[in-house]
């Protein structure tokens, strides 16, 4: 798969939202996932929560450092990926984000609040060229 | 700005996927895999590091006991022939300007000096060798450093060199010869493992690297070295020492000798103090404490500043040192710590937080 198939679009924070319907799944890019190495951590907010684009969202640790994960839309967190985080008998599987952050790694679905786009953020090709110029 | 410096492998850094940061004015490899499989390639087997960056510096001429003997906290006099020994450069206040290793030889001594400290220790050396006859050189741009370090690392080397090493006793070195010429090879390191150290000239850090390689070591960076010190608890230049920390306060007294006469620092260093002290932080969750997070109390007052901290990768747990008043500092005392708002459980823990398991020696 491409680093940044154009089914979604993308943060200059390094967050993809895909959308279906009014519901938008949210993850971190390849990209992120190179920057960061190894994930050690993460934090998600609970199902119900609602946030602004551009809120933090959560926190992503490597064992070198520490980053926030941004709302890339507005709206309430519908479903979390319950595999990233521990659970009663389970622990997190990053690896899921580290090995395939545009799929199984995505992290949560968030409903468009009333009014609320994905307009404001990049095409693939504009997030291509971000990250070329890195 | 003028550019950094680059070590004799630099180049083999870059074209073998190493991803390169400025380091105390070196470009240095950070970490080719990951410093996960890299911490954990040393834990279990061996792991290899270019240190070069470090300073290495020789003292020769009658005075040069003297010399070290003023500026180094820990004994010089009561070293052997080959024996190596770690200890503080203080000012006269007893904040730390350096720690450093000084090597004993038959015919004269070595210091390795932190990169970061380099030109300060050089003009500290030349300040204070005033009246005295004593030849202060620096060899860190004619030498390259090379650690190879891990269970396997001592019985990967062994042959390499024209002595054996395998008999060399913790904290001891040997002159010896690599592919003909001079080089000195110690029992030292900076990641909780048994290793060596090798100095060797310029031109052949390359061949001793790729031998190295060959039989068997995996190519670290200075992330894997980081955690691999902060397991081991070892203090880090610019972390838990600065010259505003004594070492007595930062856990170091073992290597201040306050009886074997003057020394800069001493008369600071006997007198009492209740400045906050050096202690090892347990996380109770995954989530690091990193380097300037608040330490607070059970109640939440402000104690005192985290100054390294990560997720450990051999020990799977979030760990961190930092400086808090000595009334909370036994092990077991439960503290917090501020990350960026969301206060996180900890406890003191003793240090290190990692010791290797005994091992018999393998015989060369």
């Amino acid at each position: 798969m491409s680093a940044t198939p154009p089914d979604r679009r993308y943060a200059t924070s390094h967050e993809w939202a895909k959308q279906d319907g009014d519901v938008v799944t949210v993850g971190i890019t390849p990209f992120a996932v190179e920057q960061l190495t190894e994930p050690t951590y993460l934090e998600l907010p609970a199902v119900g929560r609602s946030f602004a684009a551009g809120d933090e969202l959560g926190v992503i640790e490597s064992v070198k450092s520490t980053s926030p994960v941004y709302a890339p839309v507005a709206g309430e967190v519908v479903e979390r990926n319950e595999g990233l985080v521990d659970g009663p008998g389970r622990k997190a599987d990053l690896g899921l984000v580290n090995d395939d952050p545009l799929g199984r790694g995505w992290m949560v679905r968030i409903k468009l609040a009333p009014g609320a786009s994905l307009d404001h953020l990049l095409t693939a090709d504009q997030y291509a060229a971000q990250i070329a110029g890195h | 700005m003028p550019s950094n410096l680059r070590t004799p492998l630099y180049d083999w850094h870059a074209g073998h996927g190493a991803r390169v940061v400025p380091f105390a004015g070196w470009d240095m490899p950070v970490q080719y895999a990951g410093i996960g499989p890299e911490h954990r390639a040393v834990r279990t087997a061996a792991g290899l590091f270019d240190i070069s960056h470090m300073a290495r510096v020789d003292f020769a001429g009658p005075d040069a006991l003297k010399l070290l003997e003023l500026v180094f906290t820990n004994s010089v006099a009561g070293m052997r022939d080959g024996q190596v020994r770690y200890g503080l450069v203080c000012r006269d206040d007893g904040g730390i300007l350096d720690d450093i290793l000084v090597y004993r030889w038959p015919y004269g001594f070595a210091a390795v000096v932190n990169a970061s400290n380099r030109e300060k220790i050089l003009a500290w050396l030349d300040r204070h060798r005033a009246g005295l006859d004593v030849q202060v050189a620096d060899r860190t741009f004619d030498t390259a450093m090379v650690a190879v370090q891990g269970p396997k690392a001592v019985e990967l080397a062994a042959g390499l060199f024209a002595d054996p090493v395998g008999h060399l006793k913790y904290y001891f070195a040997t002159p010896t010869r690599y592919k003909d010429r001079p080089c000195v090879v110690s029992r030292t390191g900076y990641t909780g493992e048994d290793g060596l150290e090798v100095i060797v000239p310029n031109e052949l850090a390359v061949p001793l690297w790729e031998d190295l390689l060959a039989r068997g070591a995996v190519p670290c960076g200075l992330g894997a070295r980081d955690t691999l010190r902060l397991e081991a608890a070892m203090p880090l230049y610019g972390h838990e020492l600065s010259e505003e920390i004594d070492p007595i306060r930062a856990g170091l007294g073992w290597a201040v000798k306050l009886d074997k006469g003057p020394f800069i620092g001493r008369e600071a260093l006997r007198q009492p103090s209740d400045k906050p002290v050096r202690v090892g932080l347990v996380l109770d969750g995954k989530r690091a404490a990193r380097e300037g997070t608040p330490i607070v109390s059970a109640e939440g007052t402000p104690l005192g500043t985290v100054t390294s901290g990560s997720f450990a990768p051999w020990l799977e747990q979030s760990i961190a040192m930092g400086y808090v008043p000595a009334a909370y500092a036994a092990p077991g005392t439960r503290l917090k710590v501020d990350a960026r708002g969301t206060l996180l459980d900890a406890a003191v823990a003793p240090l290190p937080f990692y010791k290797r398991p005994k091992q018999a020696r393998a015989p060369e």
